[in-house]
């Protein structure tokens, strides 16, 4: 039991102990809840975003390939028109003006877009003209264009400006006769198509599309990215035939999603933008929600962790102060018990040489009674009373004796406390004359009588100030107050301005046995008090500091406790 | 109080003590016969019925109860005044049970030995008593 008792007091006394207990727990209980949500959140998370973005990239991606065939077409459309031209018409025909003005008028009406038509024969001079510039008998050998067009057979070109400050683009078609003549067909068109078609595909606001070449110059104006043939401040994503979606960064620092894709028979490339934040202003808006929620969560999760934490611990804490009050009474009982049966066993054999003594002393009285000139009489008479008065103080001491082993049998009777507190002064009132004490009464004059028993309370009285009285100096004082605590309890302090007691002295003042009078105690008094004050249902308690004084509390209950 | 005609018989095992008892009854003229265990006292009472038996609870042998019991049954009339240690109250109780007049503790009290003793004789007849 010692073992365990130590045990149970270490741990109550390190309260260290319990907030470990606590914060482990708490840490525990919060890692086996927040670990399963903050992971399906992250999945979460990603996985909507991951969707969200596939989500936007698919329409950027087809409105991309659509926008791309329309483009393609129109070229294709185009090309195939110089090209039926240069193989309907023989060079003869096609280099009279007149003739070629005419193929010219046709070709406006039926297809937009067209601004001059133009023969050159193999060595790049301009055999004939239509369109409103002044190019006739030009020699175009040392440009490039001639040379792609000798090569592949058709060519497209990039975009420029013409002399009309308006951008412009060529398509150039080579024909070669059967007989291994050839000659080529050069015919201007004008971009405002491609800009019918960009903005027939229906952009939000934001958003982008634009045709680049190659090297990086813009073919058509771009909201975002400069105007014709300034250069795309970026380098475009590697990019094929196939319309393709990337998320990068451009130079002002927005993130965008950027769908590209290469325009048959061109050097051109369909650029679509759109702004990462606009695509993604309801995913914001969710995932807003997502952690608003998300920390609703955890902050209601740490909340109950904790309270259920802390009514667990407080719980255990409770427990283990009651086993150890258990212990600490069990033990205590069980010393007195021991001492009872121990003192009991004293006073019953003390009991029967004590009648002998009783017996004989009286004889002799008798005797001397009956003989009136017994020598000496007076003198023997002096010795026989002082041995009655003796057996009659050991009578008194078993009595005592038997009455701690039995707990004393308890007579209760209606008694005023105040009156009982003046009895047992009077007991004391000479030797505190004689050391100079003050008594100092501070007592309630309407405390009401209580039913308790008088013999026992007067013992409890009479240990304290026994004790307070040794504890104070000459000329020390001592005062007693009683008050009405409430409708259960009156209540009795003696407080002393004596030397005190030391915590340790306090905590084991009543321990049978734990004396500080050396050979003067038994060490028993203020365990029989104890024993007294709580078998008449009371309490008391003890507030002391060494060197300043001691005050003992006695809480007494105004009718007797049943048991 | 008659104390010249009581007959009285006092049951100790401790020797010193009755013997004691006995000479300071005599003093006061109490005639008292003494013996110190259950069967002798048993004796004693078939030889010569008593008026009063001071008996003793507590002796090696033949305990005073089972005396007390069997005195009570073959002897109604007698009355048995129980001296018991002290704390030993319970005992006295139980003699009351069995139709103990008294019980006294040790020490004793001499006088209030002879009062007790007075008014059980003086008891009248098939008077009921606690």
């Amino acid at each position: 039991m010692e073992a365990i008792k130590a045990d149970l007091a270490t741990v109550i006394n390190s309260p260290d102990r319990y907030k470990l207990l606590r914060r482990k727990i708490v840490l525990l209980m919060a890692l086996v809840t927040l670990l399963p949500l903050l992971s399906l959140a992250a999945i979460n998370y990603y996985e909507h975003q991951n969707s969200m973005s596939a989500e936007i990239q698919a329409p950027l991606r087809s409105l991309v390939g659509k926008a791309k065939h329309s483009f393609e077409l129109f070229l294709a459309e185009r090309t195939s028109t110089i090209s039926f031209i240069a193989s309907a018409y023989s060079f003869d025909e096609l280099s009279n003006d007149a003739n070629l003005q005419r193929i010219f008028q046709v070709m406006r009406r039926e297809f937009t877009g067209f601004v001059d038509l133009g023969l050159i024969d193999t060595a790049g001079n301009q055999v004939s003209y239509a369109g409103p510039y002044d190019l006739k008998d030009r020699n175009y050998t040392s440009q490039d264009w001639f040379h792609q067009v000798q090569f592949k057979g058709t060519y497209i070109s990039d975009v420029f400006l013409g002399f009309r400050k308006f951008p412009h683009v060529v398509i150039a078609v080579r024909h070669t006769t059967e007989s291994g003549q050839s000659w080529i067909l050069r015919a201007t068109l004008d971009t405002m198509h491609f800009d019918r078609i960009i903005s027939a595909m229906g952009l939000e606001p934001g958003s982008d599309a634009f045709l680049v070449s190659r090297n990086g110059i813009l073919q058509t104006e771009s909201r975002r990215y400069g105007k014709v043939l300034d250069l795309l401040p970026f380098d475009l994503p590697p990019t094929n035939f196939e319309s393709n979606v990337q998320s990068i960064r451009d130079p002002d620092q927005n993130d965008i999603y950027i769908a590209s894709a290469f325009i048959a028979d061109s050097d051109f490339a369909l650029v679509a933008v759109k702004l990462k934040p606009t695509a993604f202003s309801t995913w914001y808006t969710v995932r807003l929600d997502l952690l608003v929620i998300f920390v609703t969560g955890v902050i209601f999760i740490f909340m109950a962790v904790y309270r259920l934490t802390s009514v667990l611990i407080n719980r255990l804490q409770e427990s283990d102060e009651q086993r150890l009050g258990a212990i600490h009474q069990m033990e205590h009982s069980q010393k007195l018990s021991s001492i009872g049966r121990l003192a009991a066993g004293v006073a019953h054999e003390i009991n029967n040489p004590l009648a002998i003594i009783n017996e004989k002393a009286g004889l002799m009285r008798d005797i001397m009674g009956l003989r009136p000139d017994f020598p000496e009489k007076e003198k023997f008479s002096k010795q026989i009373e002082s041995i009655l008065r003796s057996v009659d103080r050991c009578r008194g001491i078993t009595h005592r004796m038997l009455g701690f082993a039995k707990r004393m049998d308890v007579k209760i009777e209606v008694l005023d406390v105040n009156a009982v507190l003046e009895e047992t002064l009077g007991f004391l009132e000479r030797e505190a004359q004689y050391r100079n004490v003050e008594l100092r009464r501070e007592l309630s004059k309407n405390l009401p009588n209580i039913a308790t028993d008088h013999g026992q309370i007067q013992q409890v009285f009479l240990n304290i100030l026994n004790n307070a009285l040794a504890a104070v100096p000459d000329g020390g004082r001592i005062v007693l107050s009683s008050w009405n605590v409430d409708d259960h309890y009156v209540a009795i302090s003696i407080e002393d301005n004596g030397c005190g007691m030391s915590e340790e002295t306090a905590k084991n003042m009543f321990e049978p046995f734990f004396t500080t009078k050396k050979e003067k105690g038994t060490g028993l008094g203020m365990s029989i008090t104890y024993g007294i004050v709580k078998r008449l249902g009371g309490e008391i308690k003890v507030e002391s500091k060494l060197n300043e004084g001691t005050t003992m509390t006695i809480l007494l209950p105004k009718h007797p406790v049943e048991g | 109080m008659d104390m010249n005609t009581w007959n009285i018989l006092l049951v100790d095992d401790e020797v010193d003590f009755i013997v004691t008892l006995a000479e300071r009854l005599e003093l006061r003229g109490v005639n008292a016969r003494v013996v110190h265990d259950g069967e002798a006292a048993l004796k004693a009472v078939a030889d010569n019925v008593p008026q009063v038996i001071v008996l003793d609870v507590m002796m090696p042998g033949m305990k005073g109860i089972e005396v007390l019991q069997k005195v009570k049954s073959e002897h109604p009339k007698v009355e048995v005044i129980l001296l018991t240690g002290q704390g030993k109250t319970r005992d006295g109780i139980e003699g009351m049970r069995h139709g103990a007049f008294a019980y006294l503790t040790k020490p004793l009290d001499l006088e209030e030995l002879i009062r007790t003793i007075d008014e059980a004789i003086r008891l009248p007849e098939g008077t009921p008593h606690a």
